[in-house]
């Protein structure tokens, strides 16, 4: 009698995992967009060109309407002295390297968002307030947004900034890729701004060929890396230089996506809700069994 | 069956020199807690766009869910095992566990940005992100506790409500819908319980999985596919000796005699959880060839090593020594280390491990962030003993059905 009823109360079990399973794929979709198409646009950034004047800095903050000094101003290369990191008050800065073969002609790298095309911080949001365009562009939704910065505890390249000093509405500030001027058909600022012609915007599938195309005509301005193609599964801002990256404090990265490990682990523990729906059933048969021994053993004393 | 202990509430006076110390960091703390939502966090915290999180999600939230697992573990025991000796401890346990996840709540309210969105992930999902699942989990167990907790109120209730003045006449019915709640919770209440302990294993690992998508960021002596494992059994370790930590100084504060029987039996049980987390643990630093970074001295190296050797190897050796299952000094002892050991790796996990590649200099928290997480922590212990006087949770040897000799008052 009571093996019988045990292994009624076990198949109900297995038919509540049943159930679960065929509820999940409905669920399983709901998430941020996270598309990674074929034409998607980016940017390849040439330090070997960018001569540092900084005027892709000032170019974008007008364009996202941010404090800055006028463009006079910009012709100081004394902030280059110090290694800055884009933050709530400018999206996009410009460091400056010593550069060995040319004293005279110091290296500067150009830093912003990267537009990873298996972003972290995408993977990372909690409430999917992150998504990846079609056009590549990763974008920030400020009507989803907590404030929680996990998003800033994923990105590999340390970019989304936090308004620390608001207590209301705080923003999550990063480049955009200027998602309002091309809607309205004009290039990305600072690529417009750059008077040296070191940013280039196009397909990224057609930037990987010219980034190659250039570093196999000259070979010897170029190292044989496009910091971009493959980093993180990939970036839609891509990068030529003329030495490691490392040394332009770029993060060195593996090719595989960095939210990878955690979504593999995420999706197992919750794969289609059978784990914890058998840990469930698991844990009321164990209940159950030990109910009924106790109950045995008081009938019999 | 005879009942040789009875929850109920404690006749002892609230005030005393030690509430009055933690009133005043209570109130230090919410001072300073008002700055947080007057000027923002940047104001009161020491946090910025390398380190965006501190003490508050690595203390406040990861070591608070670790050190409330008492509830469900003791749940799992008390009720899915159905050890009755273990009874006495499962309230009080459920009550730390409660009160401890509603601090984990009110903290991460607190450090998000956006307060007022709280409930967002609620409406918004995300499956991939570690941090959602840990939300919605805590938000239903959150739940489920005071589901847990309501026979309590009602037992104190029952047959005694006594509403004020012109509210008398809704004596009767107050009355009748506590009787209908208990009778529902007591034939519902094992969906709950093992639910809980479901809720619990799931965002106990999810924790640590939270870290994981930081990859490079993180030390490698403690960033591992593994960590959500790790997360799990050292949670598993935990819930004991929190529940003896908290009943010896329960009976030291109220005078109690406490329950070394029922204690000591769990202590036992600790050394195999400890061992087992231990064997994982070093499992993973000879897998993965990490201890090369021990061969250096760093405060990574110096804190894994700490954590490692006082938090589970010396109180693991303690456990298993039948001299300290018998003596209360011994056991808070072991208990305290195991505690500390575990608050340790969430504060390495969350703080010290994580490296960011451009800070300029190594994040500490300021006088706010601990005045802040000290208050919460005072306020913790005040709420406690409020309840254990009003509501019946401590366990005494009922008067009725024992000799009075046989428990003594100290205090
Ligand atoms: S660089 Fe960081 S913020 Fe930008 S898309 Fe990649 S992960 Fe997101
Ligand atoms: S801070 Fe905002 S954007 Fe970043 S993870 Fe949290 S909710 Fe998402
Ligand atoms: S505008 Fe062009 S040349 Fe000037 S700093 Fe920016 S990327 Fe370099």
């Amino acid at each position: 009698m009571k093996s019988t009823s045990r292994r009624s109360f076990l198949k109900a079990g297995t038919a509540i995992t049943a159930v679960a399973a065929g509820l999940t794929p409905a669920t399983a979709h709901a998430g941020p967009t996270n598309v990674l198409s074929p034409n998607r646009l980016g940017v390849l950034v040439d330090t070997t060109v960018c001569i540092g004047c900084r005027n892709c800095e000032w170019a974008c903050k007008r364009a996202h309407e941010l404090e800055t000094a006028p463009l006079e101003a910009y012709e100081d290369r004394t902030p280059l002295r110090e290694m800055r990191r884009p933050d709530e008050t400018a999206l996009t800065v410009v460091n400056q390297f010593a550069n060995p073969k040319a004293p005279d002609q110091p290296t500067t790298v150009k830093v912003q968002c990267m537009h990873c095309d298996h972003p972290a911080c995408v993977s990372a949001c909690i409430v999917g307030a992150i998504s990846k365009q079609d056009d590549g562009a990763v974008l920030w939704d400020t009507d989803k947004c907590i404030g929680c910065r996990y998003c800033m505890v994923a990105c590999p390249f340390q970019i989304p900034a936090f308004e620390y000093r608001k207590a209301i509405q705080p923003r999550i500030m990063k480049c955009d890729f200027c998602t309002d001027r091309r809607a309205a058909g004009m290039l990305p600022a600072c690529v417009e701004s750059c008077p040296v012609e070191a940013l280039t915007f196009g397909p990224r599938e057609e930037l990987v060929r010219v980034a190659h195309d250039k570093v196999r005509r000259a070979p010897d301005r170029y190292v044989e890396h496009v910091y971009g193609e493959r980093e993180v599964g990939g970036t839609s801002w891509m990068y030529l230089a003329d030495r490691k990256f490392e040394q332009l404090a770029f993060p060195t990265l593996g090719e595989s996506p960095a939210p990878g490990v955690s979504e593999s682990i995420q999706h197992g523990i919750f794969a289609y809700f059978v784990p914890p729906v058998s840990l469930y059933a698991l844990l009321g048969a164990v209940m159950w069994t030990a109910r009924q021994r106790h109950d045995d053993e008081e009938d019999q004393s | 069956m005879i009942h040789y202990h009875r929850p109920q509430p404690l006749d002892r006076t609230f005030l005393t020199r030690g509430v009055v110390v933690l009133l005043l960091l209570a109130a230090n703390g919410l001072l300073w807690l008002a700055g947080r939502f007057v000027f923002g966090i940047g104001a009161v915290t020491n946090l910025n766009n390398q380190y965006p999180w501190g003490i508050w999600i690595g203390i406040d939230v990861a070591a608070g869910v670790a050190l409330a697992a008492g509830g469900f573990t003791t749940a799992a025991l008390g009720h899915v095992m159905h050890r009755e000796q273990y009874h006495a401890v499962v309230r009080p346990a459920l009550l730390t566990a409660l009160l401890g996840y509603t601090m984990v709540a009110v903290g991460v309210s607190i450090d998000i940005g956006r307060y007022y969105y709280i409930w967002h992930p609620l409406i918004m999902w995300n499956g991939s992100s570690a941090l959602f699942e840990v939300g919605m989990c805590v938000m239903i167990y959150m739940t489920v506790l005071y589901i847990e907790f309501l026979p309590v109120v009602t037992e104190r209730f029952i047959g005694r409500v006594n509403l004020p003045g012109p509210l008398s006449p809704l004596n009767g019915p107050v009355d009748r819908l506590l009787r209908f709640l208990d009778r529902t919770l007591s034939r519902t209440m094992f969906v709950f319980i093992i639910m809980g302990v479901v809720l619990s294993t799931l965002h106990q690992s999810s924790l640590g999985t939270l870290m994981v998508i930081a990859g490079a960021k993180m030390h490698p002596l403690w960033q591992t596919p593994i960590l959500p494992l790790l997360f799990l059994l050292s949670a598993i370790a935990v819930g004991f000796p929190m529940v003896i930590f908290e009943s010896l100084i329960a009976a030291r504060s109220f005078g109690l005699k406490p329950e070394m029987h029922i204690l000591g039996r769990l202590g036992r049980m600790v050394a195999t959880l400890l061992g087992i987390y231990l064997a994982f643990k070093l499992g993973d630093l000879f897998i993965r060839e990490t201890f090369v970074y021990l061969t250096r001295v760093s405060v990574e190296s110096v804190m894994y090593v700490v954590e490692v050797l006082f938090g589970i190897v010396v109180p693991m050796r303690m456990f298993l020594a039948p001299k300290v299952q018998k003596s209360p000094l011994l056991l808070f002892i072991a208990a305290t280390l195991v505690v500390g050991g575990v608050l340790l790796n969430r504060i390495n996990n969350f703080i010290i491990a994580y490296t960011p590649p451009y800070a300029t200099h190594p994040y500490f928290p300021s006088i706010g962030e601990i005045s802040v997480t000290v208050g919460f922590i005072a306020i913790l212990v005040l709420l406690y003993r409020v309840i254990v006087l009003n509501f019946p949770v401590i366990s005494l040897p009922d008067r009725r059905m024992m000799p009075a000799s046989k428990y003594s008052v100290r205090g």
